[in-house]
């Protein structure tokens, strides 16, 4: 549903340009698939792309590009520690029906000097703009506490990030973003967004899919652990027990 | 040397899960415990997800126990009759605990759970454990006039329906063993320990069962229940990295063996000192996580 009014709000964003000669967005992404491998420790995406002016005009230096990296959103508990008796133990907790398992914003501006609030909250631009569809009827107050922290938290594991100087353009006609994929994000599928933006409003958007998979022996495992579980698990066994005896028994002759 | 490990979906460096593998089997062959109690707090410190080190360390300890039992097989050092009943109690008890770790871990107490069972399990016998070995050592003045240790314990006497366990030298009451294994069993599932540690000393001083069956009889329990943990994590939580218990296996079958020689020079007393002070350290370890306030006040579980 949120999806859904996201990409109605890109459409509507674009006859706007039409009507008035607004220059027009050319993206691309480095990658449409990642894939992880044995030795994954993370990826770089590289988003980039043209900014066409109608008619030839000369490029504004006015305009502006931001753009978006979003992971599969998950339904999830936070639970926040307490200290009872002595002991931090959890205590309350919160649940969110749609939070990114990632989420990375960069632009070529501070956000806050691009766009107004309302607009930014109606691209879910920035990390304070994030709508996690919180499903307790915990107090507002509570329900922004907790926010904050799962938050700050992913933050930290650079799961979510903001880089305000993160994309650059070039003579006002090309834009290149670098954003760094951590190794410990989940599979599925993700977006990459492109904002054009000028004087305060989006004027142009774009989306790019990336499926982020696993791939050879590692989506072997993944699948057989899943779907085939039980012949996993009594395989798991055979080999602890294949090594073990094995080791002894070739100490033993050594 | 990174490698992506597909369960718990994060790379670790291979050489520091081998080393840790390597040094939990040295301790293995040297003393006879299965070292679950060290390699899933390790791996929960290197930042394995909880679940996923609990259920590939007790992979692992199913492997480093096979050539334990192996060797106490050949120096007829297992009471199968035992063994059969503890096991069974062990299955129950592995089937309660892994009920347990859902009701917990639905109501967000799972870590608070483990980590307190941890510090009040490792505390105790790490305390008795160095008193011990202390005294042997001298150490510590022995008491005087201490009492001989009953052979038979009264609680255990009064239970109904005697068995014959000729190996153990008991006549003894099956419920007895089956309880200890129940225990046990439910220790593997939320902890990821075989329970050797205390499956050994209540052998010894509530069963009172003669000391050549005892590690092996502990040790043929441990391989049979972390078998069947290993399968419940599969069909359940689905935590089960084979790439991780794999990479353990490999240093801690390779250090059992180089342990097993070790411990052949050694004085068992020292060793045993030496394995307090690991256990106390942990305990310690666990103590202070949850006594001072963590660097992480909020944590996330997907529903």
């Amino acid at each position: 549903m949120k999806d859904a009014l996201r990409i109605l709000a890109l459409l509507l964003a674009l006859p706007a340009l039409a009507g008035a000669a607004k220059p027009r967005l050319v993206p691309d992404v480095s990658q449409n698939s990642i894939e992880i491998r044995y030795s994954f420790t993370g990826a770089e995406l590289l988003l980039f792309g043209a900014i066409l002016y109608p008619g030839g005009r000369a490029p504004d230096a006015n305009t502006q590009v931001a753009v978006v990296v979003r992971g599969p959103t998950e339904p999830l508990v936070v639970r926040e520690k307490q200290k009872v008796a002595g002991i931090w133990m959890n205590v309350e907790s919160a649940r969110f029906r749609s939070a990114p398992a990632f989420y990375a914003v960069a632009s070529s501006k501070p956000l806050s000097k691009l766009i107004d609030e309302r607009t930014a909250a109606i691209y879910e631009l920035g990390l304070q703009n994030l709508q996690l569809s919180p499903g307790t009827g915990n107090a507002p107050e509570v329900q922004r506490r907790f926010e904050a922290g799962l938050i700050d938290m992913r933050r930290r594991q650079q799961a979510y990030f903001e880089d305000p100087k993160g994309v650059t353009i070039t003579e006002g006609v090309l834009y290149r973003a670098r954003l760094t994929i951590p190794a410990q994000v989940p599979v599925g599928n993700y977006t990459a967004e492109t904002f054009l933006i000028q004087d305060g409003k989006v004027i142009a958007g774009a989306v790019r899919d990336i499926r982020i998979e696993k791939t050879g022996f590692e989506r072997f495992v993944a699948w057989a652990a899943d779907r085939w579980s039980l012949v996993y698990g009594l395989v798991s066994v055979a080999l602890s027990l294949l090594l073990g005896w094995g080791a002894s028994a070739i100490f033993r002759r050594g | 040397m990174d490698i992506y490990l597909p369960i718990a979906g994060l790379s670790v460096n291979a050489l520091v899960i081998v080393a840790l593998g390597g040094v939990v089997g040295l301790l293995t062959g040297m003393i006879g415990v299965g070292g679950g109690f060290l390699t899933t707090p390790i791996l929960i410190f290197y930042g394995i997800p909880p679940a996923v080190a609990v259920a590939s360390a007790t992979t692992q300890i199913t492997g480093t126990s096979v050539s334990g039992v192996l060797a106490h097989r050949r120096r007829r050092g297992v009471d199968y009759r035992m063994g059969a009943v503890i096991i069974v109690g062990g299955l129950v008890g592995a089937l309660v605990g892994g009920f347990l770790f859902r009701i917990l871990q639905e109501s967000g107490q799972i870590d608070t759970v483990i980590a307190l069972l941890y510090v009040v399990l490792l505390g105790t016998i790490g305390v008795l454990m160095g008193k011990e070995s202390g005294t042997a050592l001298g150490i510590f003045k022995a008491r005087e006039g201490k009492k001989a240790p009953r052979r038979h314990n009264p609680l255990i006497a009064v239970l109904p329906m005697r068995w014959r366990f000729y190996q153990s030298g008991l006549y003894i009451s099956p419920l007895a063993p089956f309880l200890l294994g129940l225990g046990a069993g439910m220790l593997t599932v939320l902890l990821g320990v075989g329970g050797g540690f205390i499956m050994v000393p209540a052998m010894i001083y509530l069963l009172g069962m003669s000391a050549q069956v005892v590690v092996g009889t502990s040790l043929l329990q441990i391989l049979a229940v972390t078998a069947a943990t290993t399968i419940i994590h599969a069909t359940t939580t689905k935590s089960v990295d084979i790439v991780l218990a794999g990479l353990l296996l490999l240093g801690s079958v390779i250090g059992a063996q180089f342990g097993a020689r070790f411990a052949q020079k050694a004085k068992p007393e020292l060793l045993r000192m030496f394995l307090a002070i690991i256990i106390l350290a942990v305990a310690l370890r666990m103590a202070i996580g949850l006594g001072w306030r963590p660097e992480e006040i909020y944590t996330v579980q997907l529903l």
